[in-house]
């Protein structure tokens, strides 16, 4: 198997490439994006290590993932009806290290706007990636979302971050 | 135009046999009614022991919207005072949780108080010298609720001085709570793994009526349970069962096995689903906790233990208990069309990681604000709340089941899609709130 070349560009551009996939609402091909073994994580509090003794607002293996993606595409979902969209807006990401072989970590700041009927919902934190080789692609082990305000009391969030 | 203030015969009128009248979800009178006399008659749940272990700790918190401190006294008993102070009305305590020491500090004027409320020391006291301070209500400190009850670290208070006793008031329902602490091979549960807070766009009352509705997860839960059961089909053969999958499944159990499951209705608004059966009866054990519970009760009362697996348990007016997967949850009024869910979690004191994990895993999946069984739910809550306003209808249904001799009966199982216990809450409803009228 070839190794990429995976550069900074490489890593950024697969950030964006990714939020823009959840905001045209392409989640097949988003969920596509994790390892078989990818979580998507968010934790309840700040700095949280622990996912398993410790409560979060999401800590979703694949099969979690696919439920919601299947769940959003469903005749009698009616929380989607009508629908919600969404939209990402990041700041440049930071490649905080970058292991050729092994694991890629990328931080990204943003703002996260969901929308349902009339009302926006504005969310801000930051992502992190942990981005991996699989198969000749670069693939998402875990992407940590940690909202600035993770403990606050929220409506519904219904797509993702 | 006040209707229902001082009114006692138009709120009773609220509550028929076989439906209750829109205006108890949606009118702000009838809101302001209840949180100055429903909540204040009714034992309500504050918060746990395990949350002020030592002396000082302290925990904020709403009895109805009255904001209210728990704190531990420097005689070890537990204080719930209202958070306020005597001299300007600053809200004293801020965070959430903390320890204050032996005292209270307005951080306004710094005016101190003991942690029973009575008033400590306040600067330059002698400008109050021969003013007649001593006649004022603010020399007698914070205001302490005076009926404040622990039952097995749980802590409820009633507001008014005078009332229906705390034994009286939740008789055999207790049951549930005894369950859920006696799950602990050591006997005792503590605050565990953080809390989720959702907030909801409808009536507090809302959420109250959905625990004990077992005609609406097969409907309403269907996109999210039901798509995890199929997700979960398509899974090659011989994979192992998920815990998430083994959680959401029996949302969507067909309509038999919920009337099976029966409901247990007791007095003053409490009861629970759940009796025979229940959609946390058949998950996984986890290693080495059964023989904790021999160890610690011997193998019958372990076996009993561990059998009663009720599912939702109200403790009317504003919680419901899971015995078995250690959870409470406390719908918060804020206002008639506003209430903040908060689904707080237990750890069983001595028993494996495994199951707190569980209880954990079961809190996200179902009760957080990212929880798809959530969106389903508070969809329905809202889109009532909105429609509720129409004037096509007046009433909400609540006939399923009726028996006219129902009413005469206490502390009785039956078929588990009765609506009793909704009819059960609402005479409780219009029982405490025209009490003190």
């Amino acid at each position: 198997m070839t190794t990429l070349d995976i550069t900074h560009k490489t890593l950024t551009d697969f950030i964006y490439a990714e939020a823009r996939l959840l905001d045209e609402q392409r989640f097949e091909d988003w969920l596509d994006l994790f390892t078989d073994d990818g979580h998507y994580w968010m934790p309840l509090a700040h700095g949280q290590t622990d996912p398993r003794l410790h409560t979060s607002l999401m800590y979703e293996d694949k099969l979690l993932l696919r439920v919601r993606v299947e769940r959003l595409a469903g005749q009698r979902t009616f929380s989607q009806q009508p629908k919600s969209r969404c939209h990402h807006l990041l700041q440049a990401p930071t490649v905080e290290s970058s292991d050729p072989g092994g694991e890629h970590i990328v931080r990204t700041a943003f703002h996260y706007v969901e929308t349902r009927q009339d009302q926006q919902t504005l969310f801000a934190g930051w992502t992190t990636h942990h981005l991996v080789e699989d198969a000749g692609a670069l693939k998402i082990r875990l992407k940590r979302v940690d909202l600035v305000n993770c403990d606050a009391a929220f409506g519904n969030i219904q797509l993702f971050m | 135009m006040e209707r229902y203030t001082g009114n006692p015969d138009a709120v009773r009128a609220l509550v028929r046999d076989l439906e209750v009248h829109k205006d108890t979800y949606i009118d702000e009178e009838v809101f302001a009614l209840e949180m100055e006399h429903l909540f204040a008659n009714t034992w309500v749940y504050v918060g746990h022991a395990s949350q002020v272990p030592n002396k000082g700790d302290f925990y904020t918190t709403t009895v109805g919207t009255e904001p209210v401190v728990m704190v531990r006294h420097t005689d070890d008993s537990i204080r719930v005072l209202y958070n306020r102070c005597p001299h300007k009305g600053v809200k004293v305590a801020g965070e959430t949780c903390g320890n204050t020491g032996k005292f209270f500090r307005c951080p306004y004027h710094a005016w101190t108080f003991k942690t029973d409320g009575s008033l400590l020391a306040m600067p330059l006291k002698k400008g109050y010298e021969n003013t007649g301070f001593e006649s004022c209500e603010a020399k007698h400190g914070m205001a302490a609720v005076e009926n404040v009850k622990v039952y097995r670290d749980f802590v409820f208070c009633r507001l008014n001085p005078q009332g229906i006793a705390f034994e009286d008031y939740f008789g055999e329902s207790l049951s549930t709570i005894d369950n859920m602490v006696d799950r602990s091979p050591e006997g005792r549960l503590e605050v565990a793994g953080g809390v989720l807070r959702y907030m909801h766009n409808c009536n507090w009352k809302m959420l109250v009526d959905n625990q004990t509705d077992t005609c609406h997860p097969m409907v309403a839960h269907e996109s999210s349970a039901g798509t995890a059961v199929k997700v979960w089909q398509e899974a090659p053969e011989g994979t192992p069962k998920p815990m998430a999958v083994e959680l959401f499944a029996p949302f969507v159990s067909s309509y038999e096995f919920f009337e099976n499951m029966g409901i247990r209705v007791w007095e003053n608004g409490h009861g629970h689903t759940g009796v025979a059966d229940s959609i946390h009866a058949a998950y996984s054990p986890a290693p080495g906790y059964w023989e904790q519970m021999v160890a610690a009760y011997g193998e019958e009362r372990a076996k009993a233990i561990l059998g009663d697996t009720r599912h939702n348990t109200v403790y009317f007016p504003n919680i419901m208990v899971k015995g078995p997967i250690q959870t409470l949850r406390l719908f918060k009024p804020i206002a008639a069309n506003k209430t903040l869910v908060e689904s707080w979690t237990f750890r069983l004191v001595g028993a494996p990681d495994l199951l707190l994990e569980r209880t954990l895993m079961y809190n996200r999946l179902i009760n957080a604000p990212t929880s798809v069984v959530g969106h389903d739910d508070l969809e329905m809550y809202e889109r009532a709340q909105e429609a509720l306003q129409s004037r096509g209808r007046n009433w909400i249904n609540v006939a399923r089941l009726f028996d006219p001799a129902e009413k005469e009966q206490k502390n009785v199982a039956t078929n588990g899609t009765n609506e009793w216990q909704m009819r059960n809450q609402f005479r409780a409803w219009a029982k405490f709130m025209t009490e003190s009228m």
